[in-house]
């Protein structure tokens, strides 16, 4: 096996277009189980840490963010609550402080499981994953096409993940996860909704009820329609139940040994009614200190 | 390959590192520094915790290349010569150690703990210790210790 470390990302880009089947590493949350437990021998590791641009987050001149794949997830909650609320609350439920301190977002979307934390935010935000190979440049991938099957996504052999580029959270965002435990825990289902209110819509994402993260189309349509932006009223109970049926009807999933896919999508409809109620109520609070 | 890193302060250099080699392979077997515990190899237990740079880590899913040049402290490095670190005393004290596998990676994460959180709240001190496992204890002697410690700690700052 050889141990590449590029200290640059050009570096980093030429090495992978060499060596297609080089692994790339980050935190190696995912990358070491795999080596430890010999489910993998890749004739190359391909170490990122050392690139300095991927460990960076900024802000694009029309304010959307840019996030770097290397920012662990200890950073996006201590650096990026504020602007990335919904990423911050599912960054805080994977697995432990010392994971935390390693795993990044990047190697999140590398992974690409259907259980992956970070995958519901990003799609309800409307994220764009960028990739970029030494050949072609750089591509920008919605989120909702990045994720292609379990553990598949849409990078070439010749292409690494260069960061994510994200609108500023425009008003409230919940991200909550179905586990047995409050800590170390893979999602038996997740959901995060995200209320964009400047564009009178929502944007949602589910985890792990489906091959892939995915949105809940019709549930997003239902709420621009029905959800009555200027007013302060809680939101009526037939328009929660209905949005808890819409998120559960957009999952497809399986039964496994974390749970039932009846179970999945009864749970999916109850932590979509609970975090809309916790949005929609911040939204008001926030409706009423303007008016 | 040749792996040169700082281990407890000391410039360490190791040779024959195989490219796959955890980091915490490299400190157990290599550098012979067997305080890290290695239990699980894939992130759960907690055991082979260590400071890398200044932040708690699963030393068994760092690849030892990625520990060039880089500073790692291990249990082993967190007292002084012939001393132990307040955190240790009190683990002794409060018998929060039964068969002791777990204390090494529980020590360290729970001295990060110390260093960045003066008078951590019981929810702090779980949430901190959330991935370490103790199969022993039951973590009652545990959560004793380490809020032991913090008083400690802030009386004699
Ligand atoms: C104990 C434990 C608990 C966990 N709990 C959770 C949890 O609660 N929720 C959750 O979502 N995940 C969890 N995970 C999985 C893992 O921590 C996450 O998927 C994490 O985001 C991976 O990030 P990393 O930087 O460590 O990735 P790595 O292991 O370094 O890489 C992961 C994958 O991405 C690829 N990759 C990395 N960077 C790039 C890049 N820049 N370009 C292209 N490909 C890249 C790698 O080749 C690999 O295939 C857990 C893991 C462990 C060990
Ligand atoms: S041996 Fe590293 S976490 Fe268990
Ligand atoms: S003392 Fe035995 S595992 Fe904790």
């Amino acid at each position: 096996m050889e141990f590449l470390r590029p200290q640059t990302w050009a570096e980093a880009l030429a090495a992978k277009a060499e060596l297609p089947g080089a692994v790339p590493i980050q935190g190696g949350t995912d990358v070491m189980v795999e080596i430890n437990f010999d489910v993998r021998r890749p004739p190359a590791l391909l170490d990122l840490t050392r690139v300095a641009e991927l460990a960076r987050w900024s802000a694009e001149p029309d304010g959307r963010l840019r996030v770097g794949a290397g920012v662990p997830y200890a950073r996006v909650i201590s650096e990026l609550a504020d602007r990335l609320p919904g990423l911050a609350q599912a960054a805080r439920t994977v697995g432990s402080p010392q994971i935390r301190n390693r795993g990044t977002v990047g190697g999140n979307l590398g992974a690409a499981s259907p259980a992956g934390d970070s995958h519901p935010p990003l799609l309800a935000c409307g994220a764009v994953i960028e990739v970029e190979s030494a050949a072609r440049g750089v591509r920008a991938v919605p989120a909702e096409e990045f994720y292609l099957g379990v553990k598949r996504n849409a990078l070439e052999p010749d292409e690494l993940i260069k960061a994510f580029v994200t609108p500023v959270a425009g008003g409230p965002q919940y991200f909550s996860k179905v586990g047995t435990r409050n800590a170390m825990v893979i999602a038996v289902c997740s959901f995060c909704v995200a209320l964009h209110p400047a564009e009178r819509r929502a944007g949602t994402g589910i985890g792990s009820a489906a091959p892939v993260p995915l949105r809940a189309l019709a549930a997003e349509e239902f709420l621009a329609a029905e959800l009555d932006w200027a007013g302060t009223a809680p939101l009526a109970p037939a328009l929660l139940t209905r949005f808890g049926e819409l998120v559960g009807a957009a999952a497809a999933p399986i039964d496994d040994v974390r749970g039932t896919a009846a179970y999945r999508r009864h749970a999916l409809s109850v932590l979509a009614r609970r975090t809309l109620t916790w949005a929609w109520n911040d939204h008001r609070k926030a409706a009423e200190r303007c008016a | 390959m040749r792996l040169n890193f700082t281990v407890n302060g000391r410039a360490t250099a190791v040779d024959d590192v195989w490219e796959g080699e955890s980091l915490l392979y490299v400190l157990r077997e290599r550098a012979g520094l067997p305080g890290a515990k290695n239990a699980c190899e894939q992130g759960e237990c907690g055991s082979c915790t260590v400071y890398l740079d200044g932040s708690p880590v699963c030393a068994c899913l760092v690849a030892a290349g990625q520990a060039e040049g880089r500073e790692v402290r291990t249990v082993e490095g967190l007292g002084g010569p012939g001393r132990l670190d307040p955190l240790q005393e009190a683990f002794v004290e409060c018998g929060a150690v039964q068969c002791g596998f777990c204390t090494p990676g529980l020590l360290v994460q729970a001295h990060d703990l110390l260093e960045r959180v003066t008078h951590p709240s019981d929810a702090e001190i779980r949430e901190a210790l959330a991935g370490n496992l103790c199969r022993c204890t039951g973590y009652e002697k545990i959560l004793d210790a380490v809020r032991l410690a913090a008083e400690r700690k802030a009386a004699a700052r």
